[in-house]
């Protein structure tokens, strides 16, 4: 994870026009108490509600439309092309915020923000509350000798556990099936259904609830209904936002996830 | 060699069986999950009646081989018997060896439907791609249909010419609206994709059934025309003059190889070069006449893509290749092949 902070170019000491083309560092933005200073956020940044939603997007940028809002600080985490060498040329501060690989990345992307718009000291109480509350969810590995699948999309690619998601459900003992599939060490392998009967997870977690996936669908699949997963009543619908993002609320999805184990 | 008329010899037909059975046996004994010959024989003699034979396989294991690998070895050979004959009618009537069964705009049709279909919201629900099949099904059929009332218009062109013209003009139009929505919509891109490049991993009964009266109908026709195929090789002119209704018999061959092909693409996506390398290679070992190549490229074409189907789960497992992707590695040297032959018997 890098940052692209333009050399010549210095933020302001506590800008307020910061522009967020992520929805992840919208909800850290927000999180820290520097909702106020934010003019726009991207057309996905869902979270939380009073944050100001434009058509802005954070895949397809449109450098005029961003500069439109004469932003002082522009968080992105995604260059598609040319948009940060387009925000130097036009002189405004930049910081890319890309993917955490590990939880390491989200405590450092929170401290750069809190430093950068003046709150570093929230900064810093919400990365110790995240660091505590997830000691604690990880307390007893709840999930340990569990074996899950966890479904991106149902073609069923699906996320390793060296990934983000992956290293969040280790926390609580979880073991994912997916690994081996994975040679080449990309992270999202795609899986066949043969593969998943085969290695009968004991839980499946369905990121796709919003795209109409559920228990229900997935046990009318062909073949599926001879799953454990679906037997037991083992399949979890997960939010596709807090299973995708690296921001404060990992701590509210791995909160879900332990609480539907608890459940079972 | 005999001079007489080409006749369709029994062992070539029984060797044509070999290969169905072989191909489907190995579909069902190959792939991630291991399963022995054995114990897929003894699941099988199970189910018949009165007999009673425990084969040792799990519950999981036997929704494998039912649910997963069967469905998905009989709608290989249903969707490669189709584009194969469908394929090698098509060769037959616009007289051009390189013509497949997506000459007419069947494939940016399909894709175009199915587009619309993902992009509507359509794909979600209980039945995951139930609006999917209808709608590519839709989209094709309505590609040529508007290939042939653009291309059957009285033009000067000779009607072979312009049906194929009509028919690029067509699909390029259809690709075009399909790829300005996917721009548009560009989340659905890897839906769409999935789609597009052709898979049978999906299959369940349900597209067997669908698939299955359309195969069995257009297949039929096609073979029953087959002897007049031979006639209109030689040429509109000549073949009327032998007492063939040539624009009727060409409506005939392209309704029933187009519903064909559509229906299939519906359940498998867009699976290409199956209708060039099976009738080539039939012609190339059997012989040249329609009469003697069509009823073995249902046989071969059918195992040849649950052979494909088996590449494409084993290569990369257990992940799987796009079984499209296994036919064009396969195709695009064949048609270097076919080009090579086609310059030396000149």
């Amino acid at each position: 994870m890098t940052t692209a902070l333009p050399i010549t170019l210095a933020t302001p000491a506590e800008p307020v026009a910061i522009i967020s083309l992520s929805s992840t560092a919208t909800e850290i933005l927000y999180a820290i108490g520097a909702g106020d200073q934010v003019v726009a956020v991207d057309n996905m940044s869902n979270y939380p509600a009073e944050a100001p939603v434009t058509e802005l997007s954070g895949f397809t940028p449109n450098l005029e439309a961003i500069a439109g809002y004469e932003p002082d600080l522009v968080v992105i985490s995604y260059d598609p092309g040319d948009l940060v060498e387009g925000l130097q040329a036009l002189e405004i501060p930049t910081v890319m915020q890309r993917a955490a690989s590990s939880i390491d990345d989200t405590y450092s992307q929170i401290a750069e923000l809190g430093t950068l718009t003046g709150h570093a000291v929230e900064a810093e109480a919400l990365n110790a509350s995240i660091k505590e509350e997830l000691a604690a969810l990880a307390d007893d590995s709840v999930g340990t000798g569990m074996t899950y699948f966890h479904e991106i999309d149902n073609t069923l690619y699906s996320a390793t556990s060296s990934t983000f998601v992956g290293q969040l459900y280790a926390l609580l003992g979880l073991e994912n099936i997916a690994d081996p599939a994975d040679k080449a060490g990309f992270g999202w392998p795609q899986l066949s259904a043969e593969f998943i009967l085969e290695e009968d997870p004991d839980i499946i977690f369905l990121s796709d609830a919003a795209w109409g996936e559920s228990a229900e669908t997935v046990a009318a699949r062909q073949g599926w209904g001879a799953l454990t997963a679906v037997v037991e009543g083992h399949v979890v619908p997960v939010d596709q936002d807090t299973s995708a993002r690296w921001g404060p609320r990992v701590v509210s999805f791995v909160k879900s996830v332990r609480t539907a184990i608890e459940g079972f | 060699m005999s001079l007489g008329p080409a006749r369709l010899r029994v062992w070539w037909l029984a060797s044509g069986g070999l290969a169905v059975l072989a191909a489907s046996l190995a579909g069902l004994v190959l792939g991630p999950a291991d399963l022995g010959l054995g114990e897929v024989l003894a699941e099988m003699a199970n189910r018949l009646p009165l007999v009673e034979v425990d084969s040792g396989l799990g519950e999981r294991q036997q929704a494998i081989i039912w649910e997963i690998r069967l469905p998905r070895v009989v709608l290989g050979l249903l969707v490669g018997a189709m584009l194969a004959t469908a394929g090698g009618a098509y060769q037959g009537v616009f007289r051009n060896p390189l013509a497949d069964p997506y000459l007419l705009g069947v494939a940016a049709g399909a894709g175009f439907g199915v587009t619309l279909a993902i992009v509507s919201g359509a794909g979600d629900g209980v039945g995951i791609l139930d609006p999917v099949p209808l709608s590519a099904f839709a989209g094709a059929l309505a590609a040529v249909t508007l290939t042939y009332l653009v291309g059957a218009t009285g033009s000067r062109l000779d009607p072979v010419t312009s049906l194929v013209l009509s028919g690029v003009a067509v699909a390029s139009f259809f690709t075009a609206l399909q790829t300005f929505i996917q721009q548009r919509e560009s989340e659905t891109i890897r839906q769409v994709y999935f789609f597009v490049l052709g898979q049978l991993r999906t299959a369940g009964w349900n597209d067997v059934a669908l698939l299955a009266p359309y195969t069995g109908v257009c297949l039929t026709v096609i073979l029953l025309v087959r002897h007049r195929l031979d006639a209109l090789g030689v040429g509109d002119e000549e073949a009327g003059s032998l007492g063939l209704d040539v624009k009727r018999m060409r409506l005939t061959t392209v309704v029933a190889a187009s519903l064909g092909t559509a229906a299939a693409v519906s359940v498998s996506g867009l699976i290409g070069f199956v209708g060039i390398i099976v009738p080539h290679t039939v012609r190339l070992l059997f012989g040249t006449s329609y009469r003697v190549i069509l009823p073995l490229t249902v046989l071969f074409g059918g195992a040849f893509l649950v052979l494909a189907d088996i590449v494409a789960r084993l290569v990369v497992q257990p992940a799987e290749l796009p079984i499209g992707v296994v036919t064009a590695f396969l195709g695009a040297p064949f048609f270097v092949l076919v080009l090579r032959m086609a310059r030396r018997t000149r």
